[in-house]
């Protein structure tokens, strides 16, 4: 799928989201909790180390790939895209093929020319991680946290994002049970395309609303 | 517990004091919205949050408030959207 | 009114920082033993007492800490509170670790 923002440290020879290093920028009292932990409730039953092991599996198998493709075929099925603003989680669900049954609600919010929706959880971080996956960390952060909601035509400029002047900006705080995914404009110069050629021009940044997809050239 | 409000009923976000968790930011105390979707009705997370179990489900809404009513000064075209349960919220004017 | 350390909708703050930072193993392994911990069906507690153990850190850890040094504190907090472990467990297991006990 299209990148975002280039990552300042992208190392070609290796999956860019792979982890770097063990405990980068943590405390040796912060490691050496995780570790004593983990440890004892590993001794005390109430989890094994291939639990662990299976969990970080199935939460690193969902990224934003997946969003992606429906978004794309929402673009292209009129039918399932009415379906997708209804009951985003049936939809999604039964689409991806991915079980959501104990994960929070979604809901998906349409841009359209005269609206953007801008996604954010000013009280902590939730985000549509059962299909996403692990938010970016500018997400979770104080800044983006505090700003939107106060100055969200500024953040977006921050993303290098404009909306004119005259086109509504919500800006939507997952306060509680439900968690959102933008529907982007579709980009004009993109009739024709297949639906996994679409697929693979949505970004994460779109779908969280903080970018816009550029239109396609030809 | 049924849905008190519907999609355009104006409503006020009390201004409660709340020193424990609760779900209704600082920011929107107080302030009035119209109601955007009714969400269903959910576990309340005050409850939860101290290993109680948050029943009767707490009936939840997306309210959408206008950028001035937020923050006392004008901005076009901005609305900000949060979900908030029924028992912060009363009807407004 | 109170206002809770996380409740930070229209504080001031400075520029979004951009950069991806990438996950590190810790991060990884503490995020999972939180959605263990927090199962809806085998867990032993929920999200929301998850946030509210955050939300409970003092000021300095909330921002002076990484977003899973938070989570793995909250946890901790957890854990003895439901009596998984005990806080004297967790002492002497963290001993056992600065004396350079093996994996």
């Amino acid at each position: 799928m299209a990148h975002d923002h280039p990552h300042p440290h992208h190392h070609h020879d290796r999956d860019p989201h792979a982890p770097v290093n063990e405990s980068h920028g943590v405390r040796a009292d912060s490691a050496a909790l995780e570790r004593a932990l983990r440890e004892l409730l590993i001794e005390k039953g109430v989890f094994t180390a291939e639990d662990i092991r299976r969990q970080i599996e199935i939460t690193e198998s969902r990224t934003p790939e997946l969003g992606a493709k429906v978004i794309a075929h929402a673009w292209v099925d009129p039918a399932y895209k009415a379906w997708l603003l209804k009951d985003a989680k049936a939809a999604i669900q039964q689409f991806l093929g991915i079980d959501l049954n104990l994960t929070p609600e979604l809901v998906v919010v349409e841009n359209t020319p005269r609206l953007h929706h801008m996604i954010c959880c000013t009280l902590c971080s939730c985000y549509p991680r059962a299909v996403l996956g692990i938010p970016p960390a500018w997400y979770k952060s104080p800044e983006y946290r505090s700003r939107t909601v106060i100055e969200p035509r500024t953040v977006l400029a921050e993303f290098g994002t404009r909306i004119a002047d005259d086109v509504e900006i919500r800006v939507v705080d997952s306060t509680a049970d439900m968690r959102y995914i933008v529907l982007p404009l579709r980009p004009r110069g993109t009739e024709g395309m297949s639906e996994s050629e679409l697929a693979a021009i949505v970004t994460r940044d779109s779908m969280i609303g903080v970018a816009v997809l550029d239109d396609v050239r030809r | 517990m049924s849905a008190r409000f519907a999609p355009g009923d104006r409503v006020t976000v009390l201004a409660r004091d709340m020193a424990t968790h609760c779900r209704t930011p600082y920011y929107l105390r107080g302030k009035r919205g119209v109601v955007a979707r009714v969400l269903g009705a959910y576990a309340n997370p005050e409850e939860l949050a101290y290993h109680r179990l948050g029943i009767p489900f707490q009936p939840l809404y997306q309210v959408a408030f206008d950028y001035a009513e937020v923050w006392g000064k004008r901005e076009p075209n901005t609305v900000i959207t949060a979900d908030i349960f029924q028992h912060w919220l009363e009807a407004a004017n | 009114m109170t206002r809770g350390v996380h409740d930070l909708g229209g504080l001031p703050a400075g520029p979004v920082d951009l950069n991806e930072h990438d996950r590190t193993f810790f991060d990884q392994r503490v995020d999972a033993m939180m959605r263990l911990l927090a199962h809806p069906e085998q867990g032993y507690y929920t999200v929301d007492a998850m946030r509210r153990a955050i939300e409970a850190l003092p000021r300095e850890d909330y921002f002076g800490l990484t977003y899973y040094e938070r989570w793995v504190r909250a946890m901790r907090a957890l854990v003895i509170e439901k009596g998984l472990i005990s806080e004297s467990e967790l002492q002497r297991k963290l001993a056992a670790i600065a004396a350079g006990g093996d994996r």
